[in-house]
């Protein structure tokens, strides 16, 4: 039995300005994988590869242990697509969009449709150019949902969401999972409550891979740093990422919070992070470096 | 059977749900035999990763607290009175750290501190 959902090896997209670098990282069933980094970092890049829209230029993607591209029809019939850009027709309406979407899907199936319309709170006659920015999603949602995909990918889901419904995201998601054979891959930029229910983080920065790892191992891993100016020796420094240098202090994350607290004597504060402080600390290294 | 999680805790999610399930194991509001939830079911209803609840659920299973049969789910252990006894003593000992270490910090004499205890004993 293959238990990887999805295998991304080596992946390479160069364009003028951005390259993808050997991005690397895999997802087993089962689980909920939150795909981090700031705009432009290549989140989006990577998930139009996943789903062969744009060409790559070297690696290899396999999704339910089978090549994206060679088995592409047999794999989108398994995926359920969530995509931040609207790619339905504007002048039709919800039902008639349904109507050219099903007959693509092998597992459709009207009843789940029609469940997730009205908890959704979608109308059933309005025109997609009509929907808000989050019903639109929410439309993309209830598609993905109805033909019995094993494998829901969403490209930047919760912009446009209010936190209620990403609340009720959270419960959608993790009851996907609950057979233990299917998966979530979720992208996002900013940090939100989605992150709560995720089991891994990749996070990649300017087309680079930071991390690919369990949730818990990072934020046990990774620590928040503060104290003041005279602490920051040459040896201090090297251990820490993203340093911000105020008048009365600095801030900055470390990456191994046992081997700083064991090297390190002295008043200094070491708190919990956040997802969203080890981004920006992270990201801010790279631009300093 | 009531799990509260919080988040601004220092305390690791993990650590949240094990804490919780040995006081309920330990008080007797769980008895040997007891089912509990399955991993998927407490991550979803606690908006927690799996992988938390599941870490949490083999910290029990190696104290010996739970057992997980597969295919079946997770149970209270069919544990003996010893190891309760055992656990019961390292809660009061951890307890009693505290209570020396803040005696301490207050210059407390370990015989006021004694006898504090006696009469509360007594007194009880």
């Amino acid at each position: 039995m293959e238990n990887n959902i999805l295998e991304v090896k080596d992946l390479k997209k160069s364009y003028k300005e951005f390259t993808l670098n050997n991005l690397s990282f895999k997802l087993e069933k089962g689980y909920i994988m939150g795909f981090i980094g700031p705009n432009g970092a290549g989140k989006s890049t990577t998930i139009k590869l996943i789903m062969n829209l744009i060409n790559r230029d070297g690696g290899e993607i396999s999704v339910f242990g089978l090549d994206n591209i060679k088995d592409e029809r047999c794999i989108k019939q398994r995926i359920g697509f969530v995509y931040d850009e609207n790619h339905f027709y504007d002048e039709l309406s919800i039902t008639e969009m349904k109507g050219i979407i099903a007959p693509f899907y092998k597992g459709w199936s009207d009843k789940d449709f029609e469940r997730y319309l009205k908890d959704f709170d979608l109308p059933p006659r309005k025109k997609i150019k009509e929907l808000s920015k989050g019903m639109k999603t929410k439309f993309s949602l209830a598609v993905a949902l109805s033909h019995d995909a094993d494998f829901i990918i969403m490209d930047e889901p919760t912009s446009g969401l209010d936190p209620v419904f990403r609340s009720e995201i959270l419960d959608i998601l993790a009851s996907f999972i609950q057979d233990e054979k299917k998966a979530v891959l979720f992208s996002t930029h900013i940090t939100t409550d989605l992150e709560k229910i995720a089991d891994y983080i990749t996070f990649i920065n300017n087309g680079e891979l930071v991390f690919s790892e369990t949730k818990d191992s990072i934020l046990e891993n990774y620590a928040l740093v503060k104290g003041g100016k005279e602490l920051l020796d040459d040896g201090v420094r090297r251990e820490l990422v993203g340093i911000r240098e105020n008048n009365y202090g600095f801030e900055a994350v470390t990456s191994d919070v046992k081997k700083f607290r064991s090297q390190f004597k002295g008043d200094i504060i070491i708190e919990k992070p956040t997802l969203e402080d080890i981004m920006l600390y992270t990201v801010r290294g790279s631009k300093n470096a | 059977m009531r799990i509260i999680i919080s988040n601004s805790s220092q305390e690791p999610i993990y650590k949240q749900i094990t804490s919780q399930i040995k006081k309920m194991i330990m008080t007797g509001e769980l008895n040997p035999g007891d089912s509990l939830p399955s991993i998927r079911n407490l991550a979803r209803e606690l908006h927690i990763s799996v992988i938390t609840t599941k870490r949490a659920f083999e910290d029990l299973e190696r104290e010996g607290l739970v057992e997980t049969v597969a295919g079946k789910g997770s149970f209270v252990s069919q544990y003996n009175r010893e190891i309760i006894k055992e656990k019961k003593m390292e809660m009061i000992e951890e307890k009693l750290a505290n209570i020396v270490q803040e005696s301490k910090s207050l210059g407390i004499s370990p015989q006021v501190l004694q006898e504090m205890i006696k009469l509360l004993y007594e007194e009880g």
